[in-house]
């Protein structure tokens, strides 16, 4: 069957795909200041445990997505206090058994699961109950991040600064764990688990390189995000390709473009 | 050393981290207009004591008592500049600090920051780093400045121009001024005060008496205590001397 731009699933592809980029640019931009790309690897990997629990319970993917994935945050969060292990061997464990569960309680037999879906995503399935459930997420994330936007850059600039001006590091934690939560579980039918990753960091990696403040940052990271998820599944809708892969390509492209221009015009 | 209207003072305050004693049954006040600086060897728990103070670790025993609505500024020995976030230096002084244009202005020109303020963060030198620090830490326009070894990653030049540079601003202000400091040398003009801390307090007093102290002597030797009593002797020379280096940079 001949798929076109217009169709209606299409379309809400399309939307749920903006839904993906409008939060993930800004969350992503935390991400690469950060250095959380492997947190964010590790809370998708845990996605798949959610999935199936999700499925198992009767009370579906997403909300079986959301409730490990923080969990999960929260469990690192805690083991990393005692400072004995480093977050990489830590995240490098966590991250593991939350994937080997997760393929353990998939294989369970009553559960029906479309694991290509969950891997690489499937616009296709995206329906309107989804969109709305998905524009609220983005909407709380949003308000989360804007609410606290001050306090975040500060403890991303330096935690003992914030500490002497009255913010509790610990609690900006949580807070980044659980907006990424929130990414993670949207992304999963629009990009896939694997590919989950490359959304919260390429956008905003190309538009490191554009810049120079960070709310300038979040917002081309943005809009990067957003002409990726257009064109991306413009492009797999024409040439019959997945979607999520299809995306991520197109993002990979503006980065190295920007990389290529960056150097040219650099100031010093 | 007790009076009624401290600024901010610990009573008695005592941290053990793994059965050990970082700080010993500590007491100090600072007052309105005070100049204090600490100093000890590394290990000496002159961190934990600031950290003690501004109440972002509470001492396990003892209590930190703090005049109501204290605005303090505290400036970090260094902050880890990460290049992955574009900041600028007018970004960075700013971020979450209520302020007015004036007050700006007036941090801004007493740091000398003017004409770093659109650069980026990530290409500063070090003493341009540490004079943003200080200009970020005197933005809400605090009644007592806490500095954590200030100019530990400056070369020598660059520690007499950022002391110059505190001295006029603490004379200018009439703030009070906490600081760890090795430089005790280079601080023996300005300071008023200064504590000898090896996890209890060694000795305590002006900086021409504490250098005779025999506790002083014994923790930094005598040479060290006979290089203090030489810049004593000629501070208003030196001065002229630190201002013509001040002036190369």
């Amino acid at each position: 069957m001949e798929n076109k731009i217009t169709d209606p699933f299409i379309i809400r592809g399309i939307m749920a795909g903006v839904a993906v980029a409008l939060i993930s640019g800004l969350v992503g931009c935390f991400v690469v200041w950060r250095r959380l790309s492997y947190y964010g690897e590790s809370i998708a990997h845990s996605s798949l445990l959610g999935a199936g629990i999700g499925i198992l319970l009767g009370v579906g993917i997403n909300i079986g997505v959301v409730f490990v994935c923080l969990i999960f945050g929260f469990l690192f969060l805690w083991l990393q206090q005692s400072k004995a292990l480093s977050s990489d061997t830590l995240l490098g464990v966590l991250a593991h058994v939350a994937l080997a569960l997760g393929i353990i309680v998939i294989s369970f037999n009553k559960i029906k699961i479309d694991l290509h879906a969950i891997l690489f995503g499937d616009i296709l399935t995206v329906s309107s109950t989804d969109i709305w459930g998905m524009y609220i997420g983005v909407f709380l994330a949003i308000i989360l991040i804007l609410f606290n936007w001050s306090s975040l850059l500060l403890v991303t600039v330096d935690e003992d600064l914030a500490k002497a001006e009255g913010i509790n590091p610990l609690y900006m934690n949580f807070l980044l764990t659980s907006v990424l939560t929130i990414v993670v579980a949207l992304s999963l039918q629009v990009i896939g688990l694997l590919l989950i990753t490359a959304m919260l960091i390429i956008p905003a990696a190309t538009a490191r390189r554009l810049v120079n403040s960070p709310k300038i940052m979040v917002v081309a990271s943005t809009l990067i995000g957003i002409f990726s998820v257009i064109i991306g599944i413009y492009i797999s809708v024409q040439a019959d390709i997945p979607s999520g892969p299809s995306i991520v390509v197109v993002s990979a492209a503006l980065f190295f473009i920007s990389h290529f221009f960056g150097n040219l015009f650099k100031k010093e | 050393m007790k009076t009624a209207n401290a600024l901010i003072s610990a009573h008695n305050i005592s941290v053990v981290k793994n059965e050990k004693a970082i700080l010993k049954n500590i007491d100090i006040e600072i007052n309105k207009n005070d100049f204090l600086t600490i100093i000890g060897p590394n290990g000496a728990g002159k961190t934990m004591l600031l950290k003690c103070l501004m109440e972002f670790y509470k001492p396990d025993s003892g209590k930190i008592i703090k005049k109501p609505n204290l605005k303090i500024g505290y400036m970090p020995q260094s902050i880890n500049i990460i290049n992955t976030m574009p900041l600028s230096v007018q970004n960075f002084i700013t971020v979450r600090k209520k302020f007015d244009e004036v007050s700006f202005k007036k941090v801004v020109s007493e740091t000398q920051t003017e004409k770093i303020i659109d650069k980026q963060l990530s290409v500063l030198s070090g003493g341009e780093m540490q004079r943003v620090l200080l200009a970020r830490s005197l933005l809400n326009n605090p009644e007592l400045l806490i500095l954590d070894e200030p100019a530990q990653n400056l070369d020598v030049s660059g520690q007499i121009y950022f002391y110059n540079l505190l001295q006029s601003i603490y004379l200018k202000r009439g703030l009070s001024v906490l600081m760890v400091s090795h430089d005790l040398h280079l601080v023996m003009v300005s300071t008023k005060k200064v504590i000898c801390l090896s996890n209890h307090i060694c000795c305590y007093g002006k900086p021409q008496h504490i250098t005779k102290d025999p506790e002083f002597i014994s923790m930094f030797g005598k040479d060290m205590a006979n290089i203090m009593a030489v810049y004593q002797h000629s501070n208003e020379s030196d001065k002229i001397q630190y201002n013509n280096i001040t002036n190369g940079e």
